[in-house]
């Protein structure tokens, strides 16, 4: 019965049914109630889509109506392609077919041909000395993987077993050359930090920056095993995104890369908090330091904290701390070379191909 | 910029869902899209389906408030029915080298990105609907499609007065609303 209430509350204030000083004691309700806030948001969104399909759904009676009324008139006709036009039709539906015929005559004529020519005495020297090649190459090949083998080995043992990684949550690089952005509160209290990319290889890491009033922090890769990546596909967005966009995030809420989708619901935090935004995603512990992605593959945010009364409620900060936290840290020298793409390559690509290119560029984070 | 003052009027009406806007323009140029389509491997159904289609993305682009027609509509929807059909060709492993006519064409590639994503919504709350059941379902679509008041609906529906009419009509928003989300947060 409440959430009846609340939902006539939101939908009577949406659509400006509530006198001034209703919509003022509601307006009140929603800055203290972060859980109202989110109805209303949530609403907002559900009214647009439900009016668009309304519509959307009148036009197509329409159009269907009045098809039929050109129809009958006989104003639409079934047009017939002329008799030649047939031809060249049936050509263009079978060119296909015609060309692989022809590619596999020509292929099995070249096989003859070759069959034939090895028939003769002359290449069996020939075969002879390949196959002696093949067993210099073959020797060469496993030099390279014994040299292989050892490096994993290697690697293995390189990470201290003794340290025990207590927190751990996500990362995401803003330079290709190994910075990391994440947040501070799981690496805060940290004197060893590794990340890990999503095919599992863990990188030793240190601290470049660390603000923990503004949970933000950025990593530095040290390992010389760690090869700079190829340009990042993403960018970070400067500006502030609108109410009911959708929005993506990556995370290692467990050992693995996981996807969460949903929107942006609110462009401040828990109690106003002017830092960060309210984003509606599935989040679990480890999904802290994710990127929040918008529609063109720009970051709008690093998830961050989690409501604990309630659920989907979800605050990220938002992503001109970021260039905050680098302006600081280009303070000092050693990192004044780092440099963060301003221009997103995957912007207009479907939702799964970001993904996938995005992936990569994703860490996940521990500290001890 | 060009301005094509025919053609705005023709936009306006479609963007009111004016049947007479409508038919104009579909006299105006749906036998340039059969003919495209029919010299693409394509039927007469194919050119209805499509051409149905770019109307829908002609209207979403005509009611987004921020659209100019920088071309004339001819140019417009056989640029978009042109994409959409190259589309589904390739999709239905149909395709080799489209035949293409002398006709001016213009970019659509981002006007047919956003078709398609809202109208996976559409998709979405159209299954949603096809779910809650009835009464729900005619109920909702009294208040939200066809914009009838309470009272009226209290007695279409025979409850005994417009609150108890209301009750209900929340209950089952409530429902659509899961419903919807359900889908649009697994993304499919």
């Amino acid at each position: 019965m409440d959430d009846i209430l609340l939902l006539d509350a939101a939908e009577r204030y949406l659509k400006g049914e509530m006198s001034e000083q209703e919509k003022t004691l509601f307006e009140e309700m929603r800055r203290s109630n972060p859980e109202l806030d989110q109805l209303v948001v949530e609403h907002h969104f559900f009214l647009d889509e439900i009016n668009r399909f309304s519509k959307i759904k009148a036009l197509k009676n329409n159009l269907h109506e009045v098809q039929a009324k050109l129809e009958t008139e006989g104003v639409l006709k079934e047009k017939q392609l002329g008799k030649g036009a047939k031809v060249i039709n049936l050509w263009k539906r079978y060119k296909r077919t015609i060309t692989i015929a022809a590619s596999i005559a020509g292929v099995t004529s070249l096989l003859t041909f070759t069959a034939i020519s090895l028939l003769s005495p002359k290449a069996d020297v020939q075969q002879i000395q390949e196959l002696s090649k093949k067993i210099d190459a073959i020797d060469k090949k496993t030099v390279a993987q014994g040299n292989e083998l050892n490096t994993v080995k290697n690697n293995i043992t390189k990470i201290d077993p003794k340290i025990q990684f207590k927190s751990s949550g996500t990362g995401f690089l803003i330079d290709a050359k190994g910075y990391l952005v994440t947040n501070s509160h799981i690496i805060k209290n940290s004197n060893a930090v590794i990340v890990q990319n999503n095919k599992g290889q863990e990188f030793i890491a240190k601290i470049a920056f660390i603000d923990n009033a503004k949970d933000i922090a950025i990593l530095k890769i040290t390992d010389e095993d760690f090869k700079p990546l190829g340009s990042l596909p993403y960018s970070i967005s400067k500006s502030s995104t609108d109410i009911a966009e959708p929005i993506y995030t990556f995370g290692y809420p467990r050992n693995e890369i996981v996807y969460g989708q949903g929107y942006l619901s609110a462009k401040t935090g828990f109690n106003g908090d002017t830092l960060s935004c309210q984003i509606d995603v599935p989040a679990n512990p480890g999904n802290s330091g994710g990127p929040v992605f918008n529609e063109n593959g720009e970051v709008i945010g690093v998830l961050s904290t989690r409501q604990l009364q309630t659920e989907g409620a979800v605050f990220a900060i938002q992503s001109k701390y970021i260039y905050k936290a680098l302006d600081e840290l280009k303070k000092d020298n050693e990192y004044a070379d780092v440099k963060v793409p301003s221009v997103s390559s995957i912007k207009g690509l479907q939702k799964k191909v970001q993904a996938r290119k995005v992936k990569d560029y994703i860490f996940m984070v521990k500290g001890n | 910029m060009k301005v094509y003052p025919n053609d705005d009027l023709l936009l306006k009406g479609l963007a009111s869902n004016d049947k007479q806007a409508i038919e104009a323009i579909y006299k105006d140029n749906f036998g340039l899209i059969q003919t495209y389509i029919l010299n693409n491997n394509g039927a007469t159904d194919d050119a209805k389906d499509i051409f149905q289609e770019a109307m829908i993305v002609l209207y979403e682009k005509a009611t987004s408030g921020s659209f100019e027609l920088t071309a004339q509509i001819k140019t417009y929807v056989y640029s978009i029915c042109r994409r959409l059909w190259l589309k589904r060709l390739q999709q239905s492993q149909r395709y080799n080298s489209p035949v293409e006519s002398l006709d001016e064409i213009i970019p659509v590639e981002e006007e047919i990105e956003e078709h398609h994503k809202k109208n996976e919504a559409f998709l979405m709350m159209e299954k949603a609907m096809g779910h809650i059941g009835e009464p729900c379902k005619s109920l909702l679509e009294a208040y939200y499609l066809h914009n009838k008041n309470m009272q009226e609906i209290a007695e279409n529906f025979g409850y005994t007065n417009a609150d108890n009419a209301k009750n209900q009509k929340y209950k089952c928003l409530m429902r659509l609303k899961k419903l919807f989300f359900i889908h649009y947060k697994n993304g499919s």
